[in-house]
């Protein structure tokens, strides 16, 4: 589609010519986010450089009614950046400041563009780091970690994007600045920030944020255990938990995951072993010590077949690299896999493990699982082979019947990747019409004229529709009253 | 007393939407005091109560909007769990929905986060009877906007509260308060240094000439933490805890309007006569003020937000004005939820 002239001369004027592109070449890299099955090449992308221009590119899409899709750097796994046709990509990436870190009061005011990993950098010296960690965290920034409300494996202790945040600057796309939350944490009125946080893109644009940061612990402690069976695993976790320990992190593994990863990283798994859990403890040296002792003495009780404690630093990083490249590792198995993201109450476990390894023989496809055991988030991974006719239509399909028994056991299709464009399906088996024009309604408060990622997040009622006509249970066909377009 | 009240309640703000009557939506009434005063027609919701789950090994509670917080705070405490953000009753008859739609935390909140930190899940009955239910009794999830944490502090505006889901904590091992001598200068800068430590300082105060720092931990963690930090321990720590969650310590006696302003860490003392309560490590100090003295502005001079808590003459507003934008955005927000403008009209500001 060409782009309208009117409106790439006013970005132009507004933003400088070096910062619209707008041939095929030069707007191609921004075509798709990490979930690279979906792409649309952008028709313009805006690069701003300041939060003035941000506004700038906003006040122009809505006098010429086009649609704008935020993006920081690409890396959300759910379609949330993909561009949308006739829209305007604006990318953040250029607001790359940080514009404080402050010790003494513990927070860091940086631009939407700062990687998540940078933070936890600059505060290091002074013994402070932030602690949402998503496994992307070198190349993810923080303006889409609030808008994917981003966890990472430590989140069941030191919790998600929300619980770290403190204010972000909002651009509406009405063309108002918002000032949601307070570096004191405590603001008047609605809670906007929690709402705003994890919104997709679909509300508003950051462009600049107040994190707080945490003391590094005093000592860290991590346990690797072996089981002969994912049950006595999963109610290993449960136990542990149950006994008044929260671990900083609890990531489960399942057989195949544990030899992709081992034969990837090589680093020391058990590969005979039908799930493998690393357990971090983290705080003060006293409080690790005995919980340290007591998670052995669990993991023992649950009949572990081996467990270890990682002797310095550099045994624990290479005990974590196994799990932290699990996704490339299990990659590597397959020419195309799909990552599922759901949770789950964490007492159905064992039983959906087994309700998926059904699923994946009557598919014929292979499934590895890996799972933030901690705080119920699941992660199978589908493996595929798109160059095989209807390959990819079974994996989407085996993917949204393992979305929907994650919602059937009281659990949802996205903990931490968000919905994008992805999972608009499953969404309509999470929720029913009235929670979905709910939130249509909300969006219309921020943006009217739905032009801000429109399409994303959130499913039409139409939509909800065919999707109820392709997936009929047990003779229950969701939606059924409404028209089909 | 467990029972399922939704069907009786849907059908009274059903009425009451149809006839464009006002609600007053009612828990425990404990904590009518807060807010801007309203008036309209009782919507009782005391008797939708009971606990529906709560299972230790998932960290979660749910339980209908009615139920007493002590009941909840006794259920949790028999399996060696609690209610981290340490929320006040006010009262004997505290709810649960009372309690998460005044969103109101205790002397833990520095340490462990809000109370909308802790929501997971609700159920919900909108202003035109509809009974929708966002989040869930997961500890991640992000399909769909965050409409249960917006129902955190919404005074009622949006809904009636009819379930919630809490994400809850483990009990510490032991706690131990102890008390140093200092101005009120002195506590602000010390309170700021040890919450950038690694020490589990689970609450801090200033009252006074006395900062009062309690620590989590195990034993031997609370021994060291004493030999480090010094002063003196406090004997009745859980009853000064109380005293303050409560509000019943003498600072809180009497008519004289109460500020509570809520502030940066590390803001100066506030242009404001009278010596304050501070609590969460400088983060939240109380003032009580002559009638007629405002703390919006003196609040605001050092990048914090104020509100006239208790005392208050009617129909002032007793919150930090919003911006133009934000204001509108609340309106379109109320007017989506709530169309006819009958629940608890007027709590939050005039006209909202």
């Amino acid at each position: 589609m060409t782009p309208d002239p009117a409106l790439v001369s006013e970005l132009t004027s507004a933003l400088g010519a070096d910062a619209v592109l707008v041939s095929a070449e030069a707007c191609a890299p921004f075509e798709c986010d990490a979930l690279n099955t979906q792409r649309h090449r952008p028709d313009v992308v805006a690069l701003p450089r300041s939060p003035g221009q941000v506004m700038a590119v906003l006040n122009a899409c809505r006098r010429h009614a086009t649609p704008v899709v935020a993006r920081g750097a690409g890396t959300g796994l759910s379609g949330g950046a993909l561009p949308v046709p006739g829209g305007v990509l604006l990318v953040l990436s250029r607001l790359n400041r940080i514009i404080e870190i402050d010790p003494a009061r513990r927070i860091a005011r940086v631009e939407p563009g700062v990687t998540n990993l940078e933070i936890s950098q600059a505060a290091a010296p002074d013994g402070l780091y932030y602690a949402p960690d998503p496994s992307s965290q070198v190349a993810c920034t923080i303006g889409g970690n609030v808008a994917e409300n981003s966890g990472g494996v430590h989140c069941l202790k030191h919790g998600l994007t929300v619980h770290n945040l403190l204010e972000v600057r909002v651009a509406t796309i009405e063309g108002d600045w918002l000032t949601l939350g307070s570096a004191s944490g405590e603001a008047p009125g609605l809670a906007l920030l929690p709402l705003f946080t994890g919104s997709e893109g679909m509300l508003g644009v950051t462009v600049e944020a107040t994190v707080q940061l945490k003391p590094l612990p005093e000592r860290v402690e991590l346990v690797m255990a072996a089981f002969g069976d994912v049950r006595r695993c999963a109610d290993a976790v449960g136990r542990i938990i149950a006994a008044g320990i929260v671990p900083a992190g609890l990531e489960m593994m399942d057989a195949p995951a544990i030899r992709a990863a081992e034969a990837f990283v090589h680093c020391g798994y058990p590969t005979d072993a039908a799930a493998l859990l690393l357990c971090e403890l983290d705080g003060l040296n006293h409080d690790v010590q005995r919980e340290l002792g007591a998670v052995q003495a669990l993991l023992h009780e649950c009949g572990a077949t081996s467990s270890r404690v990682a002797t310095d630093a550099a045994e624990r990083l290479r005990m974590w690299s196994g799990r932290k490249s699990a996704f490339p590792a299990v990659g590597r198995l397959a020419p195309d896999y799909f990552c599922m993201d759901g949770t789950i109450p964490r007492r159905h476990l064992a039983d959906v493990l087994e309700r998926i390894g059904e699923m994946s023989r009557a598919a014929g496809l292979p499934v590895a699982n890996v799972f933030h055991a901690g705080d119920g988030n699941l992660h199978p991974l589908i493996l595929f082979d798109a160059g095989q006719p209807g390959e990819v239509e079974r994996a989407e399909h085996l993917g949204a019947e393992i979305l929907e028994l994650c919602v059937a056991v009281g659990g949802t299709v996205t903990g931490e990747h968000g919905v994008g464009v992805e999972k608009l399906g499953p969404m309509c088996t999470q929720f029913g019409a009235a929670e979905l024009e709910a939130f249509h309604a909300l969006k219309r408060a921020f943006d009217p004229g739905g032009l801000l990622n429109p399409g994303k997040a959130i499913p039409t009622l139409a939509r909800c529709a065919d999707y109820g006509a392709m997936r009929v249970h047990g003779g229950k066909l969701p939606f059924a009253h409404l028209p089909r377009f | 007393m467990d029972r399922d009240c939704t069907s009786s309640l849907v059908e009274q703000v059903r009425e009451a939407s149809a006839r464009r009557l006002p609600l007053r939506i009612v828990g425990g009434d404990t904590k009518r005091f807060y807010g801007r005063a309203v008036e309209g027609t009782a919507l009782a919701t005391h008797e939708h109560s009971g606990i529906l789950r709560h299972d230790p090994a998932e960290l979660v509670l749910t339980a209908r909007g009615g139920t007493p917080l002590a009941e909840i705070e006794a259920a949790l405490a028999s399996k060696g769990q609690r209610l981290p953000f340490e929320p006040p009753h006010f009262g004997p008859g505290a709810t649960l929905g009372g309690t998460v739609a005044c969103g109101l935390s205790g002397p833990a909140r520095a340490w462990s986060g809000p109370l909308r930190d802790f929501v997971l899940g609700v159920r919900v009955l909108t202003g035109d009877g509809r009974v929708l239910r966002f989040g869930g009794e997961v500890m991640k999830n992000v399909a769909g906007y965050d409409v249960a944490r917006l129902m955190a502090g919404s005074l009622g505006i949006l809904g009636v509260l009819l379930d919630v889901s809490l994400k809850v904590l483990p009990l510490p091992s032991g706690e131990r308060t102890l008390a140093l001598e200092m101005d009120d200068a002195a506590a602000l800068a010390r309170l700021a240094e040890l919450a950038r430590s690694a020490l589990p300082l689970s609450a801090g105060s200033w009252i006074d000439g006395r900062a009062y720092l309690r620590f989590e931990g195990s034993d031997a963690t609370l021994d060291e933490v004493q030999r480090r930090i010094g002063g003196e321990l406090v004997p009745d720590a859980r009853g000064f805890w109380a005293s303050l969650r409560e509000q019943t310590h003498p600072f809180f006696v009497g008519d004289a309007p109460l500020w509570r302003c809520t502030v940066p860490p590390l803001a100066p003392r506030l242009s404001l006569a009278g010596t304050p309560l501070i609590e969460w490590n400088g983060l939240q100090r109380w003032y009580r003020c002559p009638p007629g003295v405002t703390a919006f502005e003196a609040a605001a001079a050092v990048g914090g937000h104020a509100t006239l808590f208790r005392h208050a003459p009617v129909g002032v507003d007793v919150f930090s004005p919003l911006p133009p934008a934000m204001l509108r955005l609340h309106h379109a927000l109320k007017r989506e939820f709530d169309p006819a403008g009958i629940l608890n009209p007027g709590r939050l500001y005039a006209d909202l």
